[in-house]
């Protein structure tokens, strides 16, 4: 099982679901109104330091909740329109942006996974590495 | 964590009002669950953050809310939508948006919502009571019903807001209960001037600087002014609001939380005293600029929207003089209307002033083209402009914007920031 070049996080499921993709670690608190374009999930906020990289169909790891209270519809919209995240992984559990998958999933489509890792055991994640959700609650991240 | 719900709520989600409530109260318990919430309490009223267009699903969602046959159950406001209804043809949206953003509006007036359309309810006659609990959205409308009337909301989002106003109720968790109300920091302002603390633009600024050094944290403010106006608040919360995730501040003598800042901590020692200097304060200031220089092409006051006094102080500042640039002034209807009832709207059209009303112009396209320079004296304006809008942006104080739109050119009173 333990495979030299990955490693495993185990978190507590937010929403449940399975993903795979490209981690993009936000090196800052990023949100998602004003911060992330609905339409092509480019990151607009511009004092942000990755403002340019687009969160669609990265593993999107949030260290850190802020702002405004319109996040989560940003979430569906980008759901909706194909340019989601493919799941998240928080340091801190941030409803207002997961509600939006709570009502993508009301509206018919398909919820971004959603995992709580311990915010120090995020540490030492680097965008670009490949990552996977499990349906239990696992983050393996190849190195 | 489960959430338990009672039979009258169990009874709700399976559809006994129709599906309409139904959906609301599943969506409310999900939340519930994440929150960490064991139960629900009931809710004296609401705020809705989500009437404003961010894209079609949001529609489809409140549609599917008005077809279920749902209906708001408490006094409900409504926040800004992406229309002005009052004067449409200066809003820049495209056909299809302009179509689903005014769908989106109606559909939100059909549940039962008042049509106020402003992010400043609370100055519209929305203004509930010392220890209730609501639920409100839009980030500067919480900070102000937690902090300022002492009401007790979390930070609700878009959707919830609307479950919860649907259902009459709210996750019992965060801010409605009241150990976790209590102050953690205390912030010391004694190291800043007398002179600043007196200018209207301390206050964005001590907001920019506070919502960046203490995120989420609750914090009590010691050594502010006992004369400062509600409307100072208001953009200290606005500020701190968007910098941060601030939802609950304390000001001691200010705040009704805080008689002393003593009771606001709790009566526990703080975990972290932070001690501003002016020059912290100046940093705070700068970093709400994104350029320099002395051109700019359009002023914009009024966020959170702008009071009555607000329009005032402006007209003195103004004193009969008449900006050289496109100077937009975002308010609500609640405004407007003590504002013709003054005979004063024709005073502020002939010093080219442009009244937005149910909107503003960092949620929807006012502002002509996609860049440009715009100075504001409003934090949030700062902070939204450069991504909503693609203008960079240049601080002032409401008179500093004042001076610039009557020059047509940056013009701003350092002297009092200086050391």
């Amino acid at each position: 099982m333990d495979r030299s070049d990955a490693h495993d996080l185990q978190g507590e499921v937010l929403i449940a679901g399975a993903a795979e993709g490209p981690l993009l670690v936000l090196e800052e608190p990023l949100s998602f109104w004003g911060g992330v374009d609905p339409a092509n999930g480019k990151i607009i906020a511009t004092r942000h330091p990755q403002c340019g990289a687009n969160v669609s169909g990265t593993l999107l790891v949030l260290p850190r909740a802020i702002g405004s209270s319109s996040s989560s519809s940003v979430l569906l919209e980008l759901i909706a329109a194909g340019h989601a995240p493919a799941g998240l992984v928080l340091g801190q559990t941030d409803a207002i942006l997961l509600l939006g998958s709570i009502v993508a999933e009301e509206l018919d489509h398909s919820p971004v996974p959603a995992l709580l890792v311990k915010d120090t055991a995020l540490v030492g994640l680097r965008s670009g590495q490949q990552g996977a959700l499990s349906l239990d609650g696992r983050l393996r991240v190849h190195n | 964590m489960t959430v338990t719900l009672t039979a009258e709520e169990q009874a709700i989600a399976q559809g006994r009002d129709g599906p309409g409530r139904a959906m609301a109260l599943r969506i409310l318990a999900e939340s519930a669950r994440l929150l960490g919430a064991e139960h629900l309490v009931p809710i004296a009223s609401s705020h809705i953050d989500g009437c404003l267009y961010h894209g079609d699903s949001g529609v489809a969602f409140a549609e599917k809310l008005v077809k279920g046959g749902a209906r708001v159950t408490v006094p409900t406001t409504l926040n800004v939508g992406a229309l002005d209804l009052l004067r449409p043809q200066q809003i820049r949206l495209e056909p299809h948006q302009r179509e689903m953003a005014l769908r989106l509006m109606r559909a939100h007036e059909a549940l039962g919502c008042r049509a106020t359309w402003t992010c400043a309810p609370y100055q519209a006659g929305h203004r509930p009571a010392v220890g209730e609990d609501v639920a409100w959205g839009e980030s500067n409308a919480v900070a102000f019903v937690n902090s300022v009337l002492g009401a007790r909301s979390n930070r609700y989002g878009d959707f919830l807001d609307l479950c919860c106003a649907i259902t009459g109720r709210a996750p019992a968790t965060g801010l409605h209960l009241p150990e976790n109300r209590r102050a953690t920091l205390r912030v010391d302002t004694s190291a800043i001037p007398d002179r600043l603390k007196e200018l209207g633009a301390f206050y964005p600024v001590l907001g920019a600087w506070y919502g960046r050094a203490v995120g989420e944290a609750i914090g009590v403010i010691d050594g502010l002014p006992q004369t400062v106006s509600e409307d100072a608040l208001k953009a200290f919360g606005a500020a701190a609001a968007s910098s941060g995730s601030v939802a609950l501040f304390h000001a001691t003598g200010l705040t009704p939380e805080a008689p002393t800042a003593e009771t606001a901590l709790g009566g526990q020692a703080p975990s972290e005293v932070l001690r501003p200097a002016a020059s912290d304060l100046l940093a705070a200031r700068d970093s709400l600029s994104t350029v320099e220089g002395a051109h700019l092409d359009a002023i914009a006051v009024g966020s959170p929207h702008f009071s009555n006094s607000e329009f005032k102080q402006l007209l003195k500042l103004l004193d009969g003089r008449r900006s050289r640039v496109p100077f937009h002034a975002c308010t609500g209807r609640h405004v407007i209307a003590q504002l013709e009832a003054e005979d004063l709207l024709q005073d502020l059209e002939a010093a080219g002033v442009n009244i937005v009303a149910d909107t503003c112009v960092v949620v929807t396209p006012i502002l002509e083209g996609f860049s440009g320079v715009l100075m504001t004296n409003s934090g949030k304006f700062a902070h939204y402009a450069p991504g909503n809008t693609g203008y960079g942006v240049l601080y002032g104080s409401l008179s500093d914007c004042v001076e610039s739109a009557v020059a047509g050119r940056l013009v701003r009173d350092e002297s009092l920031w200086s050391a």
